[in-house]
């Protein structure tokens, strides 16, 4: 499909200026929001890619962290300040672990697939919180992001970095996007609804969902690595299970029908928990398990259905 | 297979789905509608930022924000004695906007706090992982910020070391394990052995570090026998319970709290774990009414500085205590406390500011000169800021044993030992842990 | 010698709590395909309710004897109305849908009910500790464990036992394992699923409940207590194989013990010993130990 053609590759790049632009409009701390959800958006872009192939993670937290605490750990420990560099660094080690991971996750399917992801989160939130160097469970913050040199301070380095984050969030989907309408992107739907002919039309399976494992696991890394660098602090939390819960969460209520959804989604959720801790902070988590169900209930595929032309199942 | 699947769904699918849409655009674009109002002169609006659910809600989160909620409505009626009587702070009302920590936002949160609420400042901040990310926040945003409760040292050794828009008006908890390796000491001088049960996460782990070197500081000859590191929120204590008896140690440490103290109180009592050992609970303060008689006699408590019990007599402290039972039920323990402190150190540099302001309300930069280096009244004595700078506060702290009083059928502190604040604080420019490591270099116990 | 009688002691004590709270769970998984993440609430609710009536019951002056049949009462009562509240109210209309989805429906209701407890109960400590000690203590080689803990491997026993007789000697267990094996055929043999399927969610309710409410006089119950027991329960029963009550058994067998062996001997190792065991298991039995052989539609 051309590039003219392809509605939502064209909704992506107009996106990148019209968040730019929403940047500078914006309140703060209306910004800042849609940035830390851009970040967590991309981890459940991950979780998307993986349900596309009919995997269910729910441990996508792992790398989402993995991400995080390789831009941390080389901000705060080596010094690096380059936004660009830990950003590579996100996407790098998150992937290093995930193709060696990848060889035992990939022989297993639905549900045993979900708990083992959940276990090696799990593994990985054990393994920080036991890491006093890394400050357990309180963490440690990052220094003040540098971009090739450029060095804004106040104002500018937080548009610089919301700037990045767009860009970075937009770039990722749109490849993503590119890859899910290629044969290879198509082929994990074929997995997902019948394995065993994959096999018998000669591919293997196994190999597709590894690399899509990989793949899922660098751009959870990229949006650790960017709410790293948006908030600025890191702590183990990203590899607890209810953080992985949540990216599941959203990739599920927007729907799993573009590549858009899940940021949008994640955008839309962090509004609701914004206002349900305002309006209600006694009872907050009902008032967020409440619009779960409702959006359960009646919109099977999702938010994104509410769009999309064709009804497109879950 | 069921009635719902059965009947078409066409058309209502497309009813629901067109209604959803609007309602989801419509919420969308009417709610970021900016909510705050032109800044009335006459209030003052303070976040108020503690633990609302979850595990801290109850033994820390809701006490503060009781506490707050009191002392708030005390200083808008002007009912709080001296010398804290006059109405409001600076002359305005006083409006809090009440935010729970516990929703893994904190960052965004203070942000929303800060620039959509438009707060003239913040109290609050519990878990010590909060404080961390919120420190360099605060000195960006420029908002005048008050830590009231987290307790690791780290946020003006490490994270900001030269704040000007962050105070902590709570003394942090490096003082709570060398008070309590004292005491010990005091108490038992002959002591050999020593163990911990702690829970796994950072305020567990330092805790144990800093007792544990101080211990060694005071007493080399001193033995680790096991150090117990359960998960938080675990629960069920048996095995570790085993491997402390079985562990034979004298003494056994634990900076447990909530829930998790409780259940090791009621286990260990069952096992006689408290008959055989000395055990330290250094939070152990605000389960003492709580738990009541159910607490083993003899327990040594702590409660993280001169708090609840451990009050000095004051007119002001009995008017906070009477308030406090007669609007809760309930004593108030060292949360509640440390909140009332918080509040009215605000209160204390805002009307020393406007001293100099002739009545008008002081800016934010006025308030902040006059907040560094204050020392000013609470319930619980005498608070000065005298470290980093004059935004850390020092307090005296003390241990006492645990007694449950029948004639009175109250819980009760004997053999209370008041230690003042030079002795377990670090001096001004030296690190907690090197203090400790130093053997307490510049310490001026009495 | 007293270290490795420890560890066993302890591994069972722990393993009894472990598969009390689990049982409950993989019966559900087992017959419905759902994974319970509302298990937890109903683990808080049966605490929070045994809690309440035990403190009720002994502040009426009555026999402390009796109160471990309050604790069964509460447990019962919780899951029966909770188990209809959620099925009937909610999980009815989501049957059919994909298993994920299902997941996700629990875990929105256990957000709503992690509230609902704290606006029905308030966020103070809840204690109903006399029936802990009630029944005293017993020497083991000089480390003293209350016989409550013994009871509580007894109540385990009997739990499961009772789940495994219910499901293969008793004819409607056999109907039900045969919802199990194939829910399509049942329906066609005339099976009332819908039936099943409400009274296994009761029962697997108060299953969960009961792990609660025997628990409630070990601790003080406070929000939140039921977070950390679905993470647990999920271990186990995926280790044992879901579905798979024998299973889950072991399973809790194995993590109890490997428990109380790193808390004795390497207490750093705590933190890791059921994600180590999880991930081992899963490594050689892809499905759990005792997973029976799923069929494969071509």
């Amino acid at each position: 499909m051309s590039f003219a053609k392809d509605k939502t590759l064209i909704g992506l790049a107009l996106a990148i200026p019209a968040l730019l632009a929403a940047g500078a409009i914006l309140p703060d701390w209306l910004r800042f929001l849609l940035q830390v959800s851009l970040a967590s958006g991309l981890a459940a872009l991950g979780v998307t890619l993986q349900m596309r192939a009919g995997l269910v993670s729910f441990g996508q937290g792992l790398y989402f962290c993995l991400g995080g605490y390789a831009a941390g750990m080389a901000g705060h420990f080596l010094g690096v300040t380059d936004a660009f560099v830990l950003l590579a660094l996100g996407v790098l080690v998150p992937s290093a672990v995930a193709v060696l991971l990848g060889f035992l996750m990939a022989r297993y399917r639905e549900i045993f697939f979900a708990m083992l992801s959940l276990a090696f989160s799990m593994i990985l939130y054990g393994i920080l919180v036991k890491a006093e160097a890394l400050g357990s469970t309180d963490g440690f913050n990052l220094p003040k992001a540098t971009f090739l040199g450029y060095a804004p301070s106040g104002a500018a380095l937080r548009f610089a970095t919301y700037a990045l984050t767009c860009v970075a969030a937009v770039t990722v989907a749109m490849a993503l996007h590119r890859y899910l309408t290629s044969p290879m992107g198509f082929i994990g739907e074929a997995i997902r609804e019948n394995e065993l002919r994959v096999e018998y039309l000669g591919t293997s399976p196994r190999t597709i969902v590894h690399v899509k494992y990989v793949i899922a696991a660098a751009v959870s890394g990229v949006g650790g690595a960017l709410a790293a660098l948006s908030v600025g602090h890191i702590d183990p939390d990203m590899a607890y299970w209810t953080t992985s819960g949540n990216f599941v969460f959203v990739a599920l209520l927007s729907g799993t029908g573009s590549v858009a959804a899940p940021l949008i989604g994640a955008f839309l959720l962090e509004l609701v928990r914004i206002y349900a801790v305002e309006y209600s902070p006694y009872t907050w988590q009902m008032i967020l398990g409440a619009t779960m169900l409702l959006v359960i209930l009646f919109l099977p595929g999702g938010l994104w259905s509410l769009v999309a032309r064709r009804g497109r199942g879950a | 297979m069921t009635a719902i699947q059965l009947k078409s769904r066409c058309s209502q699918r497309a009813w629901v789905r067109r209604a959803s849409l609007a309602a989801v655009l419509a919420g969308t674009f009417a709610l970021p509608a900016p909510t705050a109002q032109a800044q009335d002169a006459g209030t003052l609006k303070i976040g108020i930022v503690t633990f609302l659910s979850g595990g801290a809600a109850g033994p820390f989160g809701v006490p503060a924000r009781n506490a707050a909620e009191l002392v708030i409505e005390a200083l808008n009626a002007g009912k709080v004695p001296a010398p804290y009587n006059t109405t409001g702070i600076a002359g305005a009302k006083v409006a809090p906007v009440f935010v729970d920590e516990a929703s893994k936002q904190v960052v965004a949160d203070y942000r929303t706090l800060v620039e959509k609420e438009k707060v003239d400042l913040v109290i609050g901040y519990i878990s010590s992982g909060s404080c961390k990310a919120v420190a360099p926040v605060v000195e960006e945003i420029k908002r005048l910020t008050v830590f009231f409760d987290c307790g690791t040292p780290q946020v003006f050794e490490e994270v900001v070391t030269k704040p000007k828009y962050l105070f902590r008006t709570g003394a942090h908890a490096t003082m709570d394990s060398v008070a309590a390796a004292r005491y010990l000491l005091e108490l038992k001088a002959d002591v050999k052995t020593v163990a911990g049960i702690n829970q796994n996460y950072a305020w567990g782990q330092d805790s144990w570090n800093d007792f544990a070197a101080a211990i060694k500081a005071l007493k080399p000859a001193v033995e680790v026998k096991t150090a117990q590191f359960p998960k938080i929120f675990a629960g069920q204590y048996g095995t570790e319970i085993s491997a402390l008896l079985a562990s034979q140690s004298e003494v056994v440490h634990s900076s447990f709290w909530g829930g998790d103290m409780e259940a090791l109180v009621l286990q260990g009592t069952g096992r006689g774990l408290f008959g055989k050992m000395k055990v330290i609970l250094t939070t152990g303060e605000t389960a003492m009414h709580r738990l009541g008689a159910q607490m083993p006699e003899g327990t040594i408590l702590g409660g993280r500085g001169p708090h609840g019990n451990f009050a000095p007599n004051s007119p002001l402290n009995e008017w906070f205590r009477k308030q406090y039972f007669d609007r809760y039920g309930t004593w108030p323990t060292y949360p509640s406390y440390k909140m009332a402190l918080a509040i009215l150190g605000v209160k204390s540099a805002f009307d020393k500011a406007a001293k100099a302001t002739a009545g008008q309300r002081p800016t934010q930069e006025q308030v902040i000169a006059a907040f560094e280096r204050l020392e000013y009244d609470s319930p619980s004595g005498k608070v000065r800021m005298a470290l980093s700078n004059g935004h850390q506060a020092i307090q005296d702290t003390a241990y006492g044993l645990f007694h449950f009083d029948k004639n009175i059928g109250q819980a009760t502190l004997v053999k209370v030992k008041t230690y003042n604040a030079e002795c377990v604080n670090p001096p001004e420019g030296l690190k907690s842990a090197d203090w400790i490591k130093s053997g307490f270099k510049g310490a001026k116990c009495n | 010698m007293l270290t490795s009688v420890a560890i066993v002691f302890d591994g069972l004590v722990y393993a009894s709590w472990l598969f009390t709270v689990s049982v409950g769970l993989t019966l559900i998984y087992g017959v419905m395909k759902i994974l319970n993440i509302a298990h937890g609430s109903l683990y808080a609710l049966g605490a929070y309710a045994a809690a309440y009536l035990v403190g009720a019951y002994l502040g009426g002056g009555y026999p402390p004897l009796f109160s471990y049949l309050v604790l069964l009462a509460a447990a019962i009562a919780v899951g029966a109305f909770f188990g209809v509240l959620i099925e009937r109210g909610i999980l009815r209309l989501m049957y059919g849908r994909d298993e994920v989805l299902m997941v996700l429906v629990t875990y929105a209701v256990f957000l709503v009910l992690e509230d609902a407890v704290k606006v029905i109960f308030g966020v103070d400590p809840y204690f109903a500790s006399q029936p802990y000690g009630l029944l005293g203590t017993v020497d083991v080689l000089g480390l003293p464990y209350p016989v409550y803990d013994f009871g509580l491997i007894a109540l385990a026993l009997l739990a499961g036992i009772g789940v495994w007789w219910g499901l293969n000697r008793t004819r409607r267990g056999k109907l039900l394992t045969a919802v199990i094996h194939d829910r399509e055929m049942s329906v066609a043999f005339g099976i009332n699923v819908t039936a099943v399927f409400l009274v296994t969610f009761i029962i697997g309710s108060m299953l969960g409940a009961l792990g609660g409410a025997f628990t409630a006089p070990k601790v003080s119950v406070v929000p939140g207590i039921g977070v950390e027991v679905i993470v647990l329960a999920f271990a186990v029963v995926v280790i044992g194989g879901l579905g798979s009550i024998g299973g889950a058994m072991i399973g809790a067998l194995i993590v109890g013990l490997a428990r109380a062996a790193a808390v004795h001997l390497l207490p750093q190792a705590e933190l890791f010993v059921i994600y180590g065991v999880m991930s081992l298991v899963l490594a050689f039995r892809p499905h759990g130990l005792f997973a029976r052989p799923a069929t494969r539609k071509i």
